[in-house]
């Protein structure tokens, strides 16, 4: 039986890998091109049987102009987990959809669709609400979208909510600078180790 | 048969043309008392079964379980959960509703018999809570239902909830749970604060 680390090997003697991140003895991730990933998906699925799909998720590195999605594939014979990422360009975001890999893939791409925009051509039942029903602002989980500004203005509001942040709290508590605080503890605490 | 084409009906306008018939189309009437003394005696009567909708709304909905079992047995206050609206007198709604699922509390809502008591449970409901940021919570649940009783806490303990429903009885005997009739009475209000939060409204106006 092949360990993960060999099968990364023949993923990455095939299609290249541009970056790797082992997190655990039992989890890593590996980045690969845009157009690499589907080819790469069906060879660890049907060769290096890593046959299960956990989940697909994406996050949003606005300050990179990127999103990341994962698709965080799982092997039941030796019980590891390899993570495929790949970068789309933000303003653009189109990626090749991979449902008839896994059927429910469908599924997480409408979700990633709703919550990001990010469109799977091909993908069935692309334009239809998943979670969010009647929803006319933009994709909600993107970093610009100001989830405050948005409620403020969409629901109404109970005037003389207080808020306790603790670190303001501490602040006026202790009259002093909490950072400098923070960071003396963080310090000694160093010295000690 | 002049008066009968004055009285008010819905237009149930987001409906499609060939569902609009499938539904009734009569506007919600307020139900005055009784006389005095039998009134009293309904009073008493509905304060002393309250049966709740059981439909967990939201995290909040998890105290509910603990007032079924043994320790807090909820049921020797004449207090039961009913699996449908229809059967059902109090709507217990437990903290944040999203605004998919505010639909599903105004649907239940109406299909509910008068007279219907409804408890606000956690501080999401009141002013948002901890969600009051959030894109897809509402904050205010008074804005778009006739609330009686609040239940504050984050969340609320049973013991909390059973306070909650000792409350609504005493508002419920002396008489000052008249949520329903202020549904109908303001029937405008609460319906144009839903429309404006629900987009893809594709129900009739009240579902009867």
């Amino acid at each position: 039986m092949k360990t993960k680390q060999e099968a990364i090997q023949t993923v990455g003697n095939v299609f290249g890998i541009t970056a790797q991140h082992d997190q655990r003895a039992d989890l890593s991730f590996i980045t690969l091109e845009n157009d690499k990933v589907v080819p790469a998906l069906v060879h660890l699925r049907d060769v290096e049987k890593y046959v299960h799909l956990v989940m697909i998720t994406a996050v949003d590195y606005i300050e990179d102009g990127n999103f990341q999605i994962t698709y965080l594939l799982h092997n039941y014979i030796n019980k590891t987990d390899i993570g495929v990422r790949t970068l789309i360009n933000r303003d653009e975001p189109i990626m090749q959809s991979a449902h008839e890999l896994w059927r429910q893939i469908a599924t997480y791409q409408r979700e990633l669709h709703e919550m990001f925009g990010i469109t799977f051509p091909g993908s069935p039942r692309m334009e239809e609400n998943f979670a969010l029903e009647g929803w006319e602002g933009p994709p909600p989980m993107r970093k610009d979208f100001d989830t405050l500004q948005y409620s403020m203005k969409t629901y109404s509001n109970r005037s003389g909510r207080k808020t306790h942040d603790p670190k303001r709290y501490m602040k006026e508590q202790l009259k002093q600078d909490i950072n400098k605080v923070y960071t003396d503890d963080k310090s000694t605490g160093d010295k000690n180790v | 048969m002049k008066n009968k084409e004055d009285k008010k009906v819905l237009e149930n306008a987001q409906l499609k043309s060939i569902d609009q018939e499938l539904f009734s189309n009569a506007y919600p009437e307020t139900v005055a008392p009784l006389n005095k003394y039998m009134e009293k005696l309904a009073n008493w009567a509905r304060a002393n079964s309250l049966w709740f909708l059981a439909f967990g709304t939201g995290c909040g909905a998890i105290e509910l379980r603990p007032l079924l079992t043994s320790r807090f047995d909820i049921y020797q206050k004449g207090i039961a959960p009913r699996p449908t609206p229809r059967q059902s007198g109090v709507f217990i709604i437990g903290g944040y509703s999203s605004v998919k699922t505010l639909k599903r509390i105004i649907r239940s809502y109406e299909q509910m018999q008068n007279p219907k008591f409804v408890i606000s449970l956690c501080s999401c409901s009141i002013n948002g809570g901890m969600y009051f940021d959030s894109y897809n919570t509402i904050n205010q649940i008074e804005k778009y239902l006739p609330v009686d009783v609040y239940i504050t806490g984050c969340m609320p303990r049973p013991e909390a909830i059973i306070a909650g429903f000792d409350k609504l009885k005493e508002r419920i005997l002396a008489g000052k749970t008249e949520g329903a009739n202020k549904y109908v009475e303001n029937f405008e209000y609460y319906k144009a604060n839903q429309k404006k939060i629900i987009k893809d409204w594709d129900m009739p106006d009240y579902n009867w």
